[in-house]
């Protein structure tokens, strides 16, 4: 009796929109290392602003902002963002330069679950800069079944 | 009918810094999602968004299924001489979709 | 039983936060009625403001774009009828209702497609088909910044009695309704997501969870199953009657169509 009831009102709660495939800390790791290659990643420089907490994961305004002069002989190449939980590791990779006068992306990202997004600035002299944020990925209510 | 928005100053100031927001309607499917039938819908993304000032190439991003439906991106460019800024996107199922934004610079 | 059972699905369901909803904001001192845009958080309410930033606004654009399109046996566009988008201004704020030569009252999908059947001798755009959903939203665009009107129509009263009726039955296996939540524990949490007030001010919205633009049917469809109940047909009268009650609940409340919602 109700058991059954206490089921249907979980069931309405813990519906999550990704499921099985997931990226993990250790792949998140991997695919940076791909990127940075046997360079070290500092912390700094780079800032990445995100909502603490997102109300619908499936659209997180994201800005990387990255401190740099930007000109021809000192400026940022690329910025690539990365998850730990999502299907896949890498969220996008900007390539900019002296051209773009600042090193700001924004765009929005989809976030399976609460996780932590980590930046990586790459500069034009090869050095590499980062940040990360932990994002918590509110629990929607209600979700609509696939009809 | 392509459907794109694009946020960019109609003059600016030589030498200074201009911001280009531009939002297109695509539906971002990741390849991860089941259909009603229980399979799995195939991948449809843009990969790629580039932009080029008066057709040299200024900016570029490469999108992954992570990318939110409706891309929308923001960045900035020097307001080196008046032209045209170019924006294209182009991904699964041979999307393409172009629009253009003049630029006077005084 | 019915009390221990509704207690466990209370308990369930807003077992997360009694946080009472904050300040109530500007709207004069006696309007406590909240908008869902003051219930999200500065990224979403930047998002719906920024024409650029706003999703919603691809939809609009859309919409402008079959506004100017001659459609159907006889060849017309909206246009042609009824010349640019100012003619709409106004429309939205105050549907449905109940159009000439007729006596049941239709929503603003509902009246777009009688355009397109008996105007344009058209095929009716499918429910929540992106058509429709541009074209109301480009409809509804019009009446931005306007207050909710509601038209004096004697003959809606029992429409919207009964849609107020349908609002406070109790439904599916959660065995709550909309008065539950909306009415009772606004400004409360359920899972992590503060219970709105559920005002329509919004729509068409663009709601972060379709990924997509989405109308008010398709919001009530959303919370039939989310109380795990049989949502009613798409072309069935109820929504237009809980569209009526709503209306006229949100009266004066400011339209912000095409909205954003988490």
């Amino acid at each position: 009796m109700d058991r059954r009831r206490f089921l249907a009102g979980t069931a309405a709660i813990v519906v999550l929109p990704f499921d099985s495939a997931q990226a993990t800390p250790e792949a998140m790791a991997a695919a940076i290392r791909k990127v940075v290659g046997s360079s070290p990643v500092r912390e700094g420089r780079v800032s990445l602003d995100l909502p603490p907490l997102v109300e619908n994961g499936s659209t997180v305004p994201l800005v990387v902002s990255v401190e740099s002069p930007m000109t021809e002989a000192d400026y940022i190449k690329a910025i690539h963002v990365f998850n730990e939980k999502n299907p896949q590791p890498g969220v996008f990779t900007a390539r900019l330069g002296p051209r773009n006068g600042r090193a700001v992306v924004g765009t929005r990202i989809k976030l399976g679950d609460s996780q932590k997004i980590v930046a990586i600035a790459e500069t034009s002299g090869g050095q590499f800069w980062s940040a990360s944020a932990d994002v918590i990925v509110t629990l929607a209510a209600c979700l609509e079944e696939s009809t | 009918m392509a459907n794109v928005l694009v946020n960019a100053p109609k003059t600016a100031k030589r030498g200074s810094i201009v911001e280009i927001k531009a939002l297109i309607l695509h539906p971002m499917e990741t390849g991860f999602r089941p259909g009603p039938n229980g399979r799995i819908i195939p991948r449809n993304i843009i990969e790629r968004f580039t932009a080029t000032w008066n057709g040299t190439e200024i900016f570029d991003m490469e999108m992954s299924p992570a990318i939110a439906a409706n891309p929308f991106v923001s960045f900035f460019a020097v307001a080196s001489e008046s032209g045209t800024v170019g924006l294209r996107w182009t991904g699964d199922e041979g999307f393409v979709v172009e629009e253009r934004v003049s630029i006077a610079v005084e | 039983m019915k009390v221990l059972r509704l207690g466990i699905g209370l308990a369930i369901v807003f077992a997360a936060s009694w946080a009472l909803a904050q300040g109530i904001v500007d709207k004069g001192v006696t309007d406590k009625r909240r908008s869902g845009t003051q219930d999200m958080g500065e990224a979403l309410q930047k998002m719906q403001d920024d024409d650029t930033a706003n999703p919603g606004m691809l939809f609009v654009q859309l919409g402008g774009q079959l506004w100017g399109k001659a459609a159907g046996a006889a060849g017309k566009s909206c246009a042609d009828c009824h010349g640019g988008a100012a003619s709409m201004k106004g429309v939205a704020a105050r549907y449905p209702a109940i159009p000439k030569g007729t006596d049941a009252p239709v929503d603003l999908e509902g009246r777009i497609n009688l355009c397109r059947t008996a105007n344009q001798q058209a095929d009716s755009f499918p429910p929540e088909s992106r058509e429709l959903l541009a074209l109301a939203a480009y409809v509804a665009h019009q009446s931005r910044g306007l207050p909710i009107a509601p038209p004096d129509d004697p003959r809606l009263a029992p429409f919207r009695t009964r849609g107020q009726d349908l609002w406070k039955i109790r439904q599916g296996q959660l065995n709550l309704s909309c008065a539950i939540c909306h009415d009772d524990n606004a400004g409360r949490k359920l899972a992590g997501v503060t219970i709105p007030e559920a005002h329509p001010t919004g729509y068409p919205i663009y709601r972060l969870e379709w990924q997509t633009l989405g109308s008010l049917k398709r919001r009530l469809r959303n919370c039939l199953a989310g109380i795990r109940a049989e949502p009613y047909a798409y072309d069935a009268a109820e929504y237009v009657m809980l569209d009526l009650f709503l209306m006229d609940r949100a009266k004066g409340m400011t339209l912000e169509s095409p909205a954003v919602r988490p």
